[in-house]
């Protein structure tokens, strides 16, 4: 079942256009990796897909309804790119705060908290200011509350920046184990080809036009390399190429 | 349920940050208390001369620290105040009481008046209504510059300090984009501007308890009307604030920013407090004072602190504040599409 449609989007800002007739979708169980560069469009996507952001031309549908759709946001979990929690509570004055944006029951507050705590290993600092947590305390807790309200859907930009690699380890063993037991649809974006070698689908991204889509190893097979830096670096300079003559 | 989870989240925030409380709280007792000092004349109690007053009137006077020094028909009152070295003299003729104030200072001859407005008021009845007519020796009652100050005063650091500080909170939602992460839950933007205005507002309505109460006891603040009125008042002038601070907070990209509406927004509002008597300002000038929230509050205030009416007469004022907090609230409401269009 198709959780995600991205139909043609483009997005210009001014003159500038930075979306141009992005296309993919997402099926139910499945975990999309959406790479590229710095400054390709990653995080632009991500926000029109949550509708935060209007795209000059195109549209989207999640989960058979169009965005944006306020019925949406409580299926979405979503994780934006830089940190925003609340600074001056604590990490467990921060997820409450979230829970109850969804009208979560205490009970089954108490219960969500003390899963995504659990999952992200924040319990030590749980009642502690985030002002005192470290780049990857807060990202953790960033991750926590994107999965507060329990969604089937989960939208991540750079969920693992600045996280230690057994964390992360473990945060993607915990991905993936959600995605096979729980059949949650997970979009991710990421610089880390590793992690992008997790995911059962990519699109590669390339000044904001989509190059190449598929499985990691149909995507190595396509190009008839080993990895998948070589995918992008071959897939990006057939772009380039394409555009020039066109 | 959302709004007041809302609610709970900015009030443990500002509870915690102690600095911005000291604003919201201390800082206009204490520009207040100096105000008071630079603008009041220096303790020395008004000394009148009277004539013909009932024994129990003088009484009243000299409650209220009034020097009173009892006369015999004077021919002249002039000399007579002028010889004396009074501030006033105070002649009762049948039914009406008539001062004459010497009135180089004209916050003492304010300061006098009020107090005899209220000694008037908290005797006989038929003596509250026929009031009393004030002769001037020097000026008229236009000379006076600080006679509507404290009043106005009271309002002008409700408006400020609430404008400042619910503008920064929303404003530093923004920048550290939480207002936007906010917006990715199925919270209605109408619910988060009531959290805003309920939050904020519950500090606000402290804050305008403590300021009014201060000023009336401590610094002896002129208060002939009732405190509740004052209070209702100074309540609806801080929700002007609150919603116009979240406002103008959408446009401002840093705490820099929001301080650069101070000379924009907060300084002219000053200036049509009615410190300047508008009606002398230039017609299109005037025009302009209608547009200041400020001033419908200010007169309203003085109204009830200085003349002693009650809110039925300046249910104008307070309807158009009223009005203000209500456009300002919708246009908090729309512009919060920005970060969603529903
Ligand atoms: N509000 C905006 N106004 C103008 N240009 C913008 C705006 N937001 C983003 N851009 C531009 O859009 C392009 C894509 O930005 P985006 O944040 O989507 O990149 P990204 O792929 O997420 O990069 P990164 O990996 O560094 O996070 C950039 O060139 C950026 O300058
Ligand atoms: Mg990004």
């Amino acid at each position: 079942m198709s959780v995600l449609h991205v139909n043609n989007v483009s997005k210009s800002y001014g003159k500038h256009q930075i979306l141009c007739n992005v296309q993919f979708s997402a099926q139910q169980g499945q975990i999309v990796g959406l790479i590229g560069p710095s400054g390709s469009g990653k995080t632009t996507i991500i926000k029109i897909v949550m509708g935060m952001d209007h795209p000059s031309a195109g549209n989207v549908e999640v989960l058979q309804k169009q965005v944006p759709d306020l019925r949406l946001l409580k299926q979405i979990g979503y994780m934006a790119q830089s940190d925003a929690l609340y600074q001056d509570l604590t990490g467990y004055e921060n997820l409450t705060f979230f829970a109850s944006m969804f009208l979560m029951s205490k009970k089954e507050q108490q219960e969500r908290i003390s899963y995504v705590v659990n999952l992200v290993q924040l319990e030590s600092a749980i009642k502690k200011r985030v002002a005192t947590y470290s780049g990857g305390m807060k990202r953790r807790l960033s991750l926590a509350v994107a999965l507060i309200q329990n969604p089937p859907l989960l939208i991540l930009d750079e969920p693992t920046v600045g996280i230690d690699p057994e964390l992360r380890k473990s945060i993607w063993q915990e991905l993936t184990r959600l995605k096979n037991e729980e059949q949650k649809t997970i979009i991710v974006t990421t610089h880390v080809m590793d992690e992008a070698e997790k995911c059962d689908d990519l699109v590669m991204i390339r000044e904001g036009r989509v190059i190449t889509t598929g499985s990691p190893q149909k995507l190595k097979d396509d190009y008839q390399v080993t990895t998948l830096e070589e995918v992008f670096l071959k897939a990006g300079g057939e772009a380039h190429a394409h555009q020039s003559i066109s | 349920m959302r709004i007041r989870a809302l609610v709970r989240r900015i009030v443990l925030q500002l509870v915690r940050d102690k600095r911005t409380l000291a604003l919201l709280f201390i800082a206009p007792l204490l520009i207040l208390t100096l105000m008071h000092f630079l603008f009041t004349s220096n303790g020395v109690p008004s000394k009148i001369g009277i004539e013909g007053l009932s024994s129990e009137m003088v009484e009243r006077l000299e409650k209220l620290e009034i020097d009173v020094v009892s006369f015999q028909e004077t021919s002249d009152i002039e000399d007579t105040i002028i010889d004396n070295e009074l501030d006033g003299y105070l002649v009762s003729e049948g039914e009406t009481l008539s001062l004459t104030v010497e009135n180089t200072d004209p916050s003492r001859s304010n300061l006098l008046q009020a107090k005899i407005q209220q000694a008037i008021s908290s005797g006989p009845s038929e003596l509250v209504e026929s009031g009393f007519k004030t002769n001037y020796i020097y000026g008229s009652e236009h000379t006076s510059f600080f006679d509507v100050l404290s009043p106005i005063l009271v309002g002008f650091f409700v408006f400020f300090f609430v404008f400042l500080i619910s503008g920064i909170g929303l404003l530093r939602e923004r920048m550290t984009g939480t207002l936007e992460r906010l917006l990715s839950t199925p919270i209605r933007r109408w619910e988060i501007v009531v959290g805003y205005l309920i939050g904020y507002g519950l500090f606000a309505i402290i804050q305008t308890i403590i300021v009014v109460v201060y000023a009336v006891n401590v610094l002896d603040m002129v208060l002939v009307g009732s405190i509740w009125h004052v209070l209702v008042t100074n309540v609806l002038i801080a929700l002007v604030a609150l919603s116009l601070g979240i406002l103008l907070s959408s446009f401002a990209a840093s705490e820099f920013q929001m301080i650069q509406f101070i000379p924009l927004v907060i300084v002219p509002q000053v200036f049509f407090t009615g410190i300047i008597p508008i009606a002398g300002m230039p017609e299109w000038l005037q025009i302009f004072s209608k547009v200041m929230p400020i001033s419908y509050g200010a007169n309203a205030l003085k109204s009830i602190m200085y003349k002693g009416t009650g809110l039925s007469e300046v249910l104008t004022d307070l309807l158009v504040l009223i009005g203000f907090a209500t456009v300002f609230i919708a246009l908090n409401i729309v512009a919060l599409k920005k970060y969603r269009e529903i």
